[in-house]
């Protein structure tokens, strides 16, 4: 038993908080937030460098071959920045796909891009995608909500509906976004994140599109959709972290009624319970990447870990606005962006609620 | 990161759990909220079963009796005993006593208290709070005042636990009233068989019998003085936060609410359609199963900083915090699934999982154990998070 960080992992987090402090600041997030694309080109390039996307990706692919705990520290890192970019889209949650279900060529065509930062893959999901054979090929109709980052794709990965094996297994389609019959339209979602609905028209797929087996999917699916699952609790925990480190600050120089708020038992009872939260958070994250790095399915341990880690968000959000009060309203105090990336990554993966009723069937006799 | 126990860990539970299949029958386990004698007495003999095998005190070094091992397999064994529902007993000695007199005892008394505790022989209590002092501690009254080669005792401890089994209370006494009120304490062993000692009895909601300690001119020997005069508090403060992983509290809990989840798949008290089928019943035990989760690991860490040589301070307070807390949401979601049927106490033949929801509801009013919710979460942010007092 060892909950204690390595070394090297001590390492990673330091730098990469040094790195993410001096380059991305939330005047940059600002930025990425008004341009309505949700990146920063440059500092993507610099992520990229830095061999952050492909964290816990294969050697062979240019990889570091990382384990989820390296990941962890790094998505916590990242959720503490509110470091804009498809990270966890492209690097994690798709890349995870690729790495899964696809075929050496299609490994060898798409990850080292992925890596690189050139290609930036994403995932359309959703039960009205279908596949369907014509002309001895496949073609793809229907519609998708909610695909992060699909103006910026370079590649679409689908989860379609097999129209040759029952329901509910999946069949996992690379898509040109570009490709005709495909259109965006962008959802216009909080703090303007990258959410678009993508309709496909009868988009004719190329040969080698299908990723892995026609109708065998759902499994590579469920476990890059655990690991980055994983990813998005880390990146929780960081920026609920942050919150904290925040709100603790400013209560101890806000004056009011001739001594600093953070004198006031209301106002440190709020923060001991955020970090109460923080600290079971941290646990259970951890714990669920460390059971997906020994090969366990750790179903029950990802649930948890995500339900627990959308009330977390809620605790910062509700601590911060209500400690420091009437400034957190403003649009100039950073605090609204915290509550604001926490109601996505909230919904991202699936909620609480969705969540604890997955651990309930689990729990069924 | 590594969230496994090694193979001798591992091997030592399987042990354990041999052992408890075959020592403690179920007929023999604690139901919360109720505590006769005969278990007791059955919880102490199980104490000097696990001794003879170096088990009872696994985690103190061998020089005093203990098993040589370390902090986690101390908590394998709170985790285990807990969950099999041996009836409790020793704890105090085990967990507080031992471990400050290894720090701040002298030679003679750590051979005079340390092997007895490990074999459990012996029982303490201990006397803390007071009538007119719980959380402000500081603020205690009872008076050690020292005469010649003795000290004498005047005043009197309140919630005594164990008082009605204990062979000696560790206690804090006011030696130096002048000094600044943390800085005129010391710490000491007083044996109960002591003329001037009386309890007066203090029954607990939950079936325990405590007492409140009258000392009438009690005299004790300079050697029941542990430690440095007046520097008791901080002595006791330090050892506080030795044994507070709190596993074995989880452990108990934590049967229950698995005992639950098996009950509501399975069934209903009116003989309706297994509770878990609501769709409301089973979200709750959902959230419930994530708290437990959380509860464990949060005690799982302060044993592991503990076995990491680190002293765990606002961690302890998070993970008992979180628990004092855990348990009482349990407590009262399983009261409300199970409607009317859980107001029937154990011995009523309806009660659904022996009374012991009915009990552990009375349990769980206990909220105040090594601190207040209130005053942990003080530690907690100015302790563990700086923030101004
Ligand atoms: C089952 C049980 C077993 C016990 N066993 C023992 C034992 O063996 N030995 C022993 O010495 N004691 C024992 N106690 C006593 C226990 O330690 C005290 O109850 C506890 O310390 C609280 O003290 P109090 O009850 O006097 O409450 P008080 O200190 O009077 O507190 C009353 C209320 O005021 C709040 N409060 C007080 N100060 C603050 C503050 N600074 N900030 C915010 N809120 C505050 C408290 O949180 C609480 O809500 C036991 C108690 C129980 C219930």
């Amino acid at each position: 038993m060892d909950f204690g960080l390595t070394e090297q992992e001590e390492i990673l987090r330091h730098s990469a908080r040094e790195f993410l402090e001096a380059e991305c600041p939330t005047s940059l997030v600002r930025q990425a937030e008004e341009s309505g694309e949700g990146h920063a080109r440059e500092l993507w390039r610099k992520i990229a460098g830095l061999g952050w996307l492909g964290i816990s990706l294969p050697e062979q692919f240019g990889g570091t071959g990382g384990s989820l705990t390296d990941q962890t520290v790094l998505f916590e890192e990242i959720g503490r920045a509110l470091t804009p970019g498809p990270l966890l889209t492209s690097s994690v949650l798709a890349a995870q796909i690729v790495l899964i279900a696809g075929n050496d060529d299609q490994k060898t065509a798409l990850i080292p891009g992925v890596i690189s930062g050139e290609v930036i893959l994403t995932l359309a999901r959703g039960d009205r995608l279908e596949t369907a054979s014509r002309d001895g090929g496949l073609t793809l109709s229907g519609d998708s909500l909610f695909v992060p980052y699909a103006g910026l794709a370079t590649n679409i990965i689908c989860a379609t509906r097999p129209a040759i094996r029952a329901w509910p297994d999946t069949t996992l389609v690379l898509v040109d976004p570009k490709a005709a019959g495909v259109t965006m339209t962008s959802m216009e979602s909080i703090a303007n994140y990258p959410q678009f609905l993508v309709d496909f028209d009868d988009v004719p797929l190329p040969d080698d599109s299908v990723l892995g087996q026609t109708a065998e999917g759902m499994q590579a699916l469920d476990l890059a959709v655990r690991r980055a699952t994983v990813a998005q609790c880390a990146e929780t925990l960081g920026r609920a972290q942050k919150v904290l480190e925040m709100v603790v600050e400013y209560a101890g120089h806000r004056v009011a009624f001739g001594r600093p708020i953070g004198t006031f038992q209301a106002v440190q009872h709020r923060c001991a319970d955020l970090r109460v939260a923080v600290d079971g958070g941290r646990m259970l994250t951890y714990q669920a990447a460390w059971k997906l790095d020994q090969g366990l399915t750790a179903d029950d341990e990802v649930s948890m870990a995500k339900a627990q880690a959308g009330m977390l968000s809620r605790l910062a959000t509700e601590a911060g606005h209500s400690i420091f009060a009437g400034i957190s309203f403003t649009v100039e105090h950073d605090m609204q962006l915290y509550s604001a990336r926490a109601k996505i990554s909230e919904a991202n993966l699936g909620d609480t609620e969705y969540h604890l009723d997955r651990l309930a069937a689990q729990m069924g006799s | 990161m590594d969230f496994n126990f090694t193979l001798q860990q591992e091997k030592f539970r399987e042990e354990l759990r041999e052992f408890l299949t075959a020592e403690v029958p179920v007929e023999k386990q604690e139901i919360f909220g109720l505590l006769t004698e005969e278990q007791y007495q059955f919880g102490r003999e199980i104490n000097l079963k696990l001794a003879e095998r170096k088990w009872l005190a696994v985690g103190w070094p061998e020089e005093h009796g203990g098993g040589g091992k370390g902090p986690i397999e101390q908590g394998i064994l709170a985790e285990d005993m807990g969950y099999w529902r041996v009836p409790k007993s020793g704890s105090i000695g085990l967990g507080i006593v031992g471990p400050a007199i290894m720090v701040f005892g002298t030679q003679d008394q750590k051979d005079q208290y340390l092997p007895a505790i490990a074999k459990g022989e012996v029982e303490y209590c201990q006397g803390f709070s007071e009538p007119n002092v719980g959380s402000d501690l500081g603020s205690l009254e009872l008076r050690a005042e020292r005469d010649g080669d003795e000290y004498v005792l005047n005043g009197s401890k309140m919630f005594t636990s164990y008082a009605y089994h204990a062979n000696y209370m560790y206690l804090l006494a006011r030696t130096d009233p002048q000094a600044q009120k943390h800085r005129g304490i010391s710490l000491f062993i007083a044996d109960l068989k002591t003329s001037g000692i009386s309890l007066t009895p203090l029954p607990y909601i939950n079936g325990e019998m405590a007492a409140q300690t009258i000392f009438d001119n009690v005299r004790l020997p300079l050697s029941c003085l542990i430690g440095e005069e007046n520097r008791g508090w901080y002595h006791a403060m330090t050892t506080l936060d030795y044994e507070r992983s709190g596993l074995w509290r989880y452990a108990n809990v934590r049967r229950v609410f698995d005992d639950f989840v098996e009950f509501c798949n399975g069934s209903s008290p009116d003989g309706g359609q297994p509770l878990a089928e609501h769709p409301l019943v089973r979200h709750q035990l959902a959230q419930r199963r994530l708290g437990m989760e959380t509860w464990k690991l949060l005690c799982w860490n302060v044993a592991w900083m503990q076995s990491s040589g680190a002293v765990p301070n606002s961690e302890a307070s998070v993970a008992f915090l979180y628990g004092s807390e855990e348990r009482l949401r349990f407590a009262e979601m399983a009261m409300e699934v199970l409607g009317p049927y859980a107001t029937l106490r154990n011995g009523s033949p309806m009660a659904p999982l022996l009374g012991n929801i009915e009990g552990i509801h009375r349990e769980a009013m206990h909220l105040h154990g090594a601190g207040t919710t209130e005053i942990h979460r003080n530690i907690i942010a100015q302790r563990g998070l700086g923030m101004p007092r």
